[in-house]
């Protein structure tokens, strides 16, 4: 018995990022199920994993009273490095590699004043809540406001101004309800918004910017109009990242 | 071959980070500015360049476009390590700010389409 506990200590240690792989594996398998069985699809199963990581990271808090959520329990430690900030970043980079410079070039004038509002108007809603809700310092707001934008811009902006783990956690939280929500409620308001044509699909996908929202809430929706939300949203969290740790903290700190 | 795409997009990744870096520094921010999106413009040049040249190789494409479909579990691996117990106790900013932004957002979207498909419609 004893020999079994050394062997899977071993493997805790030794196999680390392995075992990040197998866990993130099934945990995203049983978010699959969840959303085909439970919410018949409606559902993004990514928005449901991302839930549910943010859940069990609650838990990792609450039983070993560390500041990395679940990467705190020995068994998973390996999840620090697969969703550390070195492979987060990495992988990030290469979701612009689905980016067609002539595709992008379609969605025109009304993809950049898309993806223009839909940088600004969330940072500007998550700066002013955040301000509401006591926040001074520029670090923290922006990081909230960026959250705001998406839950990838949230942390790499934090990670990159130095944001405290609350705050950065509280970004993200930001940014999965909002993924959550367009993914839920875009099937319900699409006839009200106009959302039956390339043209506005492009808007969509640039002001919502979450990949994930995008792509679940027009597969909700209509499938076709999916790639032409995807192609404004794929460029959202990258001019997130780049204009929120810049020019908007800039902006920010100079405005306090 | 698949390890000349990640090895690319590992470039363009330092090459971004590096400039990100370079920025902070010129600009006085202790801070990493822009890093991520510099590096995914350089790798979208770079993928724009491959392809006029004809370079733009299975293996290449494979490299890379694996990185982009972990990007989700990773992403769900960061969740997981999130100090979600501290995230608690602002709990209603998350949903206030969630809630308001998606709201100003699907607005948007009717007032932006509206106004530019009636202009579209103009030049068809």
């Amino acid at each position: 018995m004893t020999e079994a506990l050394a062997i899977a200590q071993k493997i805790f240690i030794d196999q680390g990022l392995v075992l990040g792989f197998a866990t993130i594996g099934a945990l995203m398998w049983i978010c699959a199920f969840a959303s085909r069985c439970l919410t018949a699809g409606r559902i993004h199963a990514s928005a449901i994993a991302i839930v549910a990581a943010l859940a069990l990271a609650w838990w990792g808090g609450e039983i070993t009273g560390g500041k990395k959520g679940l990467a705190d329990v020995p068994a998973f430690a390996g999840l620090a490095l697969l969703g550390g900030a070195m492979l987060r970043d990495f992988a990030i980079v290469a979701t612009a590699f689905e980016v067609d410079v002539v595709e992008a070039r379609k969605a025109g004038l009304l993809g950049v004043i898309a993806l223009a509002l839909g940088t600004l108007v969330p940072f500007v809603v998550g700066v002013c809540v955040a301000w509401s809700f006591g926040y001074r310092d520029a670090v923290s707001l922006t990081t909230l406001g960026a959250g705001a934008v998406t839950y990838i811009v949230g942390p790499v902006t934090g990670a990159a101004l130095g944001a405290s783990s609350p705050v950065i956690a509280l970004s993200i939280a930001t940014g999965v309800l909002k993924a959550v929500l367009v993914m839920m409620v875009t099937p319900f308001v699409a006839r009200l918004i106009g959302l039956d044509n390339p043209r506005s699909a492009m808007a969509f996908g640039g002001l919502m910017g979450t990949v994930s929202g995008v792509a679940g809430g027009l597969a909700a929706t209509d499938e076709k109009l999916v790639p032409y939300g995807a192609l404004t949203a794929t460029f959202h969290t990258g001019i997130g990242c780049l204009l929120c740790p810049s020019l908007f903290f800039l902006v920010l700190r100079a405005a306090l | 071959m698949a390890i000349y795409g990640t090895a690319l997009l590992a470039l363009c990744t330092l090459l971004g980070v590096a400039l990100g870096e370079a920025l902070g520094v010129l600009l006085h921010v202790k801070a990493n500015v822009g890093g991520v999106g510099i590096a995914m413009m350089l790798l979208i040049a770079a993928r724009s360049w491959l392809a006029r040249r004809g370079h733009l190789s299975a293996g290449i494409k494979l490299g890379v476009e694996f990185w982009a479909m972990m990007y989700i579990p990773i992403v769900v691996a960061m969740a997981a390590q999130q100090n979600v117990l501290a995230a608690l106790e602002g709990g209603p900013m998350v949903l206030v700010a969630g809630v308001l932004t998606v709201a100003l957002c699907f607005t948007l979207v009717a007032v932006l389409g509206r106004a530019m498909g009636a202009k579209g419609a103009g030049h068809d």
